[in-house]
């Protein structure tokens, strides 16, 4: 089994894993409960937001544990909002593509109210700095650009698009799900006020993330009941999957440029590789790009079945069509790109890890050019294009 | 559970009759790229017989194996049969589709009743219009 589907999720490594299981049955206390048993497991909590904060470079005080990434999102997209609503100010500006967490929660605002810029991402999937400046208005009070996108993998200028910010004074939150723990990232140095993070895409477990939010920001409950996460975010702790993140982000952070130049080799060689299928075009700017992303579009073919004959030659892999989305539109991601929608549909997202390997990779290269020169050997629309009934949306040489 | 019925995936992987049938005696082609699947059938008809069929699919893993199940079930079929074939049919053969994978069905029932009207058409033969759908809009898998 090759499996290239880590932007979906990954696999959790072994001292994640190890981390977390002393706090399911020996240190299984409430961290609000004053007994010794609750006190060590109130240490450990400690410990690991504590953790957690030097490897993005805030505070502890200033990590609130969530469920994962889309509470994150929500919530720091709530609060600013509801900060916003107090001065009168209810302009919010976004992208066209991020993820569904920002992009749902914004539609709800905008129903109450808020008007929303969504800024264009380009054929590249990049924004500038500019663009943010250009759009910010006297009412806005929140700008909201994910650090790397999850499907085409290009990796916006934070640092630039926070120092606009800053200077307009108005709130930057980043949707950092895909590249905390894959590339270095410190909110203090990139001018970040708020960055959601997710722990099952960097080797933790799943249903655990984190909001940071710099000292001054008030968070706005998204759940209520008790008074943890000091009062900004209720329910008894995950411990154990806290313990989790923690160790799982210690050890991405400490791997971090060694497991980047790896993973950046043999994506580049796996893009190479797939730039030979005729008519294919990479999705998302080459080089502004997360180490393990690779996205491509295949003329004339439909992603979901491009993926069930991968999956029968063991390689697990996604794609933005619409069958696979589960709507009847392809992924947003790519029609934001300006892609067509019969081009969308065709597509393939493989994500590596630093388990990936070389000779992997060469089989992926191989199954894929395979499957794709089947599937368009059975495809009207490829022997339409072919036969010159129909002109080809990605040339040759593109 | 998984996605597809074992006979979805069977026919997916193993389609039969795919292919093109050079001067057809009928050809229907339904669907639209933009919504993501487009089916193509081909028909040899020898005394009112459809002696042979092939089709050509762009679409998702039903969209094949939907396309695949229909041309087995009207080869060596008299016309008057192949008339009769139902989505509901195609599906029931392939053990069932997912409520949102419905419309594969009816894409490849609409695609061999087109290639019949095609036939007609062809031919001079008189036909009863009212069996055939309106399939230039295919608002069903847009919809």
């Amino acid at each position: 089994m090759i499996y290239l589907d880590n932007a979906a999720t990954t696999k959790m490594s072994d001292c994640a894993l190890k981390a977390m299981m002393p706090y399911f049955s020996e240190i299984y206390g409430n961290p609000s409960s004053l007994h010794s048993m609750g006190q060590q497991a109130a240490e450990a909590l400690f410990d690991a937001r504590q953790r957690i904060s030097s490897c993005i470079g805030c505070t502890p005080k200033e990590i609130t544990f969530t469920s994962g990434g889309s509470e994150a999102d929500n919530q720091a997209i709530i609060s600013a909002a509801a900060m916003g609503a107090k001065k009168g100010k209810k302009h919010i500006i976004s992208t066209a593509f991020e993820h569904h967490a920002v992009l749902h929660t914004l539609e709800k605002l905008e129903k109450q109210g808020f008007v929303i810029t969504l800024l264009d991402v380009g054929e590249k999937g990049l924004i500038t700095a500019k663009q943010v400046e250009e759009a910010i208005r006297p009412d806005t009070c929140l700008v909201t650009v994910m650090y790397a996108n999850n499907e085409i993998g290009t990796v916006q200028p934070i640092r630039e698009i926070g120092e606009v910010c800053r200077n307009k004074n108005v709130i930057f939150h980043t949707d950092a799900v895909q590249a905390v723990g894959h590339i270095a990232i410190n909110v203090t140095e990139q001018n970040i006020d708020m960055l959601s993070l997710s722990a099952h895409k960097f080797h933790g477990p799943k249903g655990i993330g984190a909001l940071y939010a710099r000292k001054g920001i008030p968070l706005h409950t998204v759940i209520e009941g008790g008074a943890q996460e000091r009062g900004k975010r209720a329910g008894t702790e995950n411990l154990p999957a806290v313990m989790g993140m923690a160790a799982a982000l210690e050890e991405a952070c400490s791997k971090l440029n060694e497991n980047a130049q790896k993973i950046t080799l043999l994506r580049n060689k796996l893009i190479s590789g797939l730039s030979k299928i005729p008519h294919s075009i990479l999705n998302g700017d080459e080089k502004s790009r997360l180490p393990g992303n690779v996205n491509f579009c295949f003329e004339g073919i439909e992603g979901e079945s491009l993926l069930l004959l991968l999956d029968d030659k063991g390689i697990c892999a996604s794609s933005g069509s619409a069958c696979t989305s589960g709507s009847l539109d392809p992924s947003h991601v790519l029609l934001a790109l300006g892609r067509p929608h019969e081009i969308a549909h065709g597509s393939l997202r493989l994500s590596l890890s630093e388990e990936t390997t070389e000779e992997e990779i060469d089989y992926t290269v191989k199954v894929v050019t395979e499957v794709v020169s089947y599937l368009r050997s059975i495809s009207p629309v490829w022997r339409d294009l072919e036969s010159g009934k129909k002109e080809f949306i990605i040339k040759e040489g593109y | 559970m998984a996605l597809y019925s074992e006979k979805v995936m069977e026919h997916f992987r193993n389609p039969r009759n795919v292919g093109v049938i050079e001067n057809a005696d009928g050809v229907g082609e339904v669907g639209n790229a933009k919504c993501g699947d487009i089916m193509k059938i081909y028909l040899k008809i020898d005394n009112d017989i459809i002696t042979d069929v092939k089709f050509e699919t762009f679409g998702c893993g039903s969209a094949i194996a939907s396309s695949s199940m229909a041309t087995e079930l009207i080869k060596g079929k008299p016309v008057s049969d192949a008339l009769k074939l139902t989505n509901k049919a195609v599906a029931e053969a392939l053990d069932g589709l997912p409520a949102h994978k419905l419309h594969c069905s009816v894409l490849a029932e609409e695609a061999i009743k087109k290639a019949l009207q095609n036939y007609y058409e062809k031919n001079g033969i008189e036909y009863d219009r009212s069996l055939f759908p309106d399939c230039e809009s295919c608002e069903h898998c847009c919809e």
